[in-house]
């Protein structure tokens, strides 16, 4: 190796350091806090029976919502790439839309809609039902969090299918196996890359949730986190909040065990897809997908709207600003930059330089996206406040929290855009003289753009709907439409908060509605899945022609 | 080298936040902030809702500027400090979330919070910060203003505004004399599965450790299980518990007072009112929201002037009509067609008093209600 090429690969792992100990930051805190209390604190609380309950109230509810959006995402993810299914472009984009809705809003609009005697139930008052049985607890939370979270698992699959060879599922049918049964055998088997991807980002996303468990009342650890700590005995929720990033890293491990054993991922094919014909099943398929739909996005968005449609006719303010708009879009923007640019380093070393050292950078990176927002939000007060007081309540600090807590979004995509580049451009352009930088920014950065676009465009919708960090690491005056939400709701104003909470949930489906269809407008083209390049691509399929991969690769590490 | 940068991503976190202990060095403030964003430090004045879209990024303030850690919504208060920056000329930038975590910041940022004054919405956090040691006391003319049960005995905190519990019932289900005379008597079984409550809230936990300042703790945990065992329905905040109240989930609720107005006023015929309570029962128990100024603050003046403006009759008044709550300076008029703060006869009992949160939450942790 010459001796630039290994300066660069030190550089890039120092960069790639500085981000992943940035990203561990909070659990710095979390150790800090919790020795404070010493080891017997934290034996007691480690030792109360609750304490297990918990465990096993996350731990069940994250499987659950994992296996829920599994099963709701992986055949919509299939109806919509392989058969003819009407409107497949307008259902990709309707289901992929309940990612927009930020998590306490959806709870709010499903408790007023589905609670005992919420509307559902006063619609069906005149047919004598006098409450609906409640909505309260696991399954109400199960709910939830799988209809708002599936979207994860719908896209992660369908940019599989659309990369992925369909000789093997035409030979499986050819040689008798039902459809069914191609699926089961053929289809899943390789698509398990790809679930594994979904499925983590769901369990994550899970575990690190408070607005949709606090709201529906179950203890999982971010609500008893909350409300039994909070202010009072902050070493023991860092104790339990430990405990969160243990199941985190089970979780992780989970994940990269499965993604080994699902070796079996099938090369992607060159070839038009043959759509299924689904016959006499195509009017109902549709019916169930759009069923989706409407429960997914188009009821809390109705129930939202109901709110504004009351509060205008009740004379209240609109609580809509360009000055809120604004704000949003700024955040979001800054974080998707500065979320892209700083991942930058860990996605070339785990491309291009796998080692154990990289492994563990990258799955560093993965804990700030699994702890709740205020846990992280707190861990940087702490910092901000007593170690950076320059930047502490600047936009800067609050993009370094967004930072922390997204980076994985970024990660993923960029990664697996930067292993479609073969290495071969960078070599060549190494031997024509170019140096590590000239060749980043003259091969691998244009060559990798639909990576760096998906990955900016996840890291935005989600900066959008971010709250708590927010409120605690904003530049005091800075609201946004999500502070404002919860300004008005959390003193009841639902009138006041559907105007904001229409609009963020309007500006976060334009970058849903992006990614549901980066993979629809372009061709499909060869690709190889996971692992770098064996063979050059021709000049005339340029790498950055195949979007759809770095979606299906989101959380591959 | 893999183990050396192995080293290097624990080692750096570590040293950057060894120094959390040590509050030593820096002065408190960051006021000369050099931030990435704009420079625009204009005071957030959204609270309207009417303003243009200008692009006002609030950054970190200059100094001359109030910095409030309000606990309480810009919903709610946004309107009356903007009030206060057009009559006095301060700047104020406001930095709004929930009291506990607004409090929990401040002590987690020590002697370099940027935060000149606080003001929150329970008593229990203003202790938490009294006892912390992070209050800096206030003019005895301004603590004179209000009647001694609701400021700090230690003169670092005052009650601006007063927050009484009450019960909510709906209103096509019961009529209030349905409702028994004292809050013990939910308990009957005759309650069974109809009663909402909201044990995380920093309210409600009040209300608990005040029963257990005037009942004690056996009587106290006896009545939680109680509650507990007679199928109580457990909800998230008091909001929630107004609006299943009005919709007949439950029939009844132990909430806040001011919660149910502002629902009115979206919808005047929802089917909700309050049942205040009195002679000393627990149940009656009026918190308040309040304000205390922090030591490290280096705009005392301003910040003396804050607390002063909330205290006097144009903040009161702002409360009073505004937030539905109870004024807590001394002849003020309440709320139109509320009881007055007098009226409610409220528990005997100093909110200094309600410091032990942790006690409470241990029993509401034993009782099986969190």
């Amino acid at each position: 190796m010459p001796a630039t090429r290994r300066l660069s690969s030190r550089a890039l792992t120092i960069a790639a350091a500085v981000v992943a100990a940035l990203a561990l930051l909070p659990v710095v805190y979390l150790l800090i806090r919790a020795g404070e209390g010493g080891a017997s604190h934290a034996w007691d609380v480690l030792s109360q029976p609750r304490t297990l309950e918990v465990i096993v109230n996350t731990v069940g509810l994250t499987a659950a919502v994992t296996v829920g959006s599994m099963v709701l995402g992986a055949p919509l993810a299939w109806l919509t790439i392989r058969t003819d299914i009407p409107g497949r472009r307008l259902l990709t984009v309707l289901l992929a839309l309940p990612l927009a809705l930020p998590s306490y809003v959806a709870a709010y609009a499903y408790v007023s809609f589905l609670g005992p005697r919420g509307l559902l139930q006063s619609w069906l008052e005149p047919l004598g039902v006098e409450r609906l049985p409640s909505i309260y607890g696991f399954w109400g939370a199960w709910f939830v969090l799988t209809i708002i979270s599936y979207p994860y698992v719908f896209l992660t699959v369908r940019a599989a299918l659309r990369r992925m060879d369909p000789s093997a599922e035409e030979a499986s049918r050819t040689l008798g196996q039902s459809a069914l049964g191609t699926f089961r055998r053929v289809l899943i088997p390789a698509l398990r890359p790809a679930l594994a991807s979904g499925a983590l980002l769901v369990a994550l996303y899970t575990l690190s949730d408070f607005g949709a468990v606090s709201m529906l009342r179950f203890d999982a650890f971010t609500r008893v986190i909350y409300i039994r700590y909070g202010l009072i005995d902050r070493s023991g929720a860092a104790v339990l909040a430990l405990l969160l990033v243990a199941l985190a890293i089970v979780v992780l491990v989970a994940e990269l065990r499965s993604r080994r054993a699902g070796a079996a991922a099938l090369h992607a094919g060159a070839r038009r897809v043959c759509l299924h014909s689904l016959g006499r099943w195509r009017w109902p398929a549709f019916t169930a997908a759009m069923t989706v739909f409407t429960v997914g996005a188009a009821l809390p968005v109705g129930v939202i709207g109901l709110w504004l449609v009351r509060g205008i006719s009740a004379g209240e303010p609109l609580r809509l600003t360009g000055e809120l708009v604004g704000n949003s879009l700024q955040a979001a923007t800054l974080a998707a930059v500065a979320v892209v640019v700083a991942a930058w380093p860990i996605a070339l070393l785990a491309a291009r330089h796998q080692s154990r050292t990289t492994r563990m950078l990258e799955s560093a990176s993965w804990i700030g996206y699994a702890l709740p927002g205020v846990v992280v939000a707190l861990g940087l007060v702490t910092f901000g406040a007593r170690q950076a007081p320059v930047v502490y309540q600047t936009m800067t600090m609050l993009v370094i929290a967004y930072l922390v807590m997204f980076l994985p979004l970024a990660l993923g995509p960029m990664k697996a855009s930067v292993q479609q580049v073969n290495p071969a451009w960078e070599e060549a352009s190494r031997t024509l003289g170019h140096g590590p930088v000239r060749t980043f920014t003259g091969v691998v950065l244009p060559l990798s753009r639909p990576g760096v676009l998906t990955a900016g465009a996840l890291v935005f919708l989600t900066v959008m709907k971010e709250l708590p960090a927010t409120l605690m690491l904003a530049p005091p005056g800075f609201s946004t439409l999500a502070t404002q939400v919860w300004s008005a709701t959390s003193e009841n104003f639902y009138g006041r908060a559907a105007a904001p909470a229409l609009a963020l949930v309007v500006l976060a489906s334009l970058p849903t509605a992006l990614l549901a269809l980066r993979d629809e407008i372009r061709p499909s083209r060869p690709g190889r899945p996971g692992g770098p390049p064996q063979q050059p691509p021709g000049p005339s399929q340029p790498a950055d022609r195949e979007p759809g991969r770095e979606l299906a690769a989101v959380a591959s590490r | 080298m893999k183990l050396r940068v192995a080293l290097g991503v624990i080692a750096v976190p570590m040293l950057i936040v060894a120094g959390c202990g040590s509050d030593d060095d820096t002065d408190a403030t960051n006021d000369d902030t050099t931030a990435a964003a704009d420079e625009d430090t204009d005071a957030d004045e959204n609270a309207d809702g009417d303003e243009s879209g200008d692009d006002d990024t609030g950054d970190a303030p200059e100094p001359g500027s109030l910095t409030v850690y309000s606990g309480r919504s810009e919903e709610l208060v946004g309107p009356i400090i903007d009030q206060f920056e057009a009559d006095t000329g301060i700047e104020v930038v406001a930095s709004y979330g929930d009291t506990a975590e607004k409090a929990a910041q401040i002590l987690d940022e020590g002697a370099n919070s940027p935060a000149d004054v606080f003001f929150g919405q329970d008593a229990g956090a203003l202790g938490a910060l009294s006892a912390a040691g992070v209050l800096a006391p206030l003019p005895q003319d301004q603590l004179d203003l209000v009647d001694p049960a609701y400021r700090s005995d230690a003169g670092d905190w005052v009650g601006v505004s007063g927050r009484a519990r009450v019960v909510v019932y709906n209103t096509d289900r019961l009529d209030e004399a349905d409702l028994p005379d004292t809050i013990a008597g939910l308990t009957d079984p005759e309650w069974e599965g109809r009663i909402g409550w909201a044990p995380t809230n920093g309210s409600f936990q009040a209300f608990v450790t005040a029963m257990r300042v005037i009942d004690g703790d056996d009587a106290t945990a006896a009545w939680l299980e109680a509650m507990r065992d007679n199928n109580t329905q457990v909800y998230e905040r008091n909001g929630p518990i107004v609006d299943a109240v009005a919709a007949g989930e439950v029939d009844a609720g132990l909430v806040n007072h001011y919660y149910l107005y502002p629902r009115l006023v979206d919808e005047p015929d929802l089917a909700a009112a309050n049942k205040f309570y009195g002679d000393g029962d627990p149940g009656a128990l009026v918190n308040v929201a309040g304000a205390g100024i922090l030591q490290t603050s280096e705009e005392q003046a301003a910040a003396a002037e804050f607390v002063e403006y909330l205290l006097s009759e144009t903040g009161q008044t702002y409360f009073v009509e505004e937030t539905w709550e109870f004024p807590l300076v001394k002849e003020m008029d309440g709320p139109e067609g509320l009881p007055s703060i007098d009226e409610l006869t409220p528990p005997a009992i100093d909110l200094g008093q309600l410091e032990d949160l942790e006690g409470t939450l241990d029993m509401l942790t034993q009782t099986g209600v969190l």
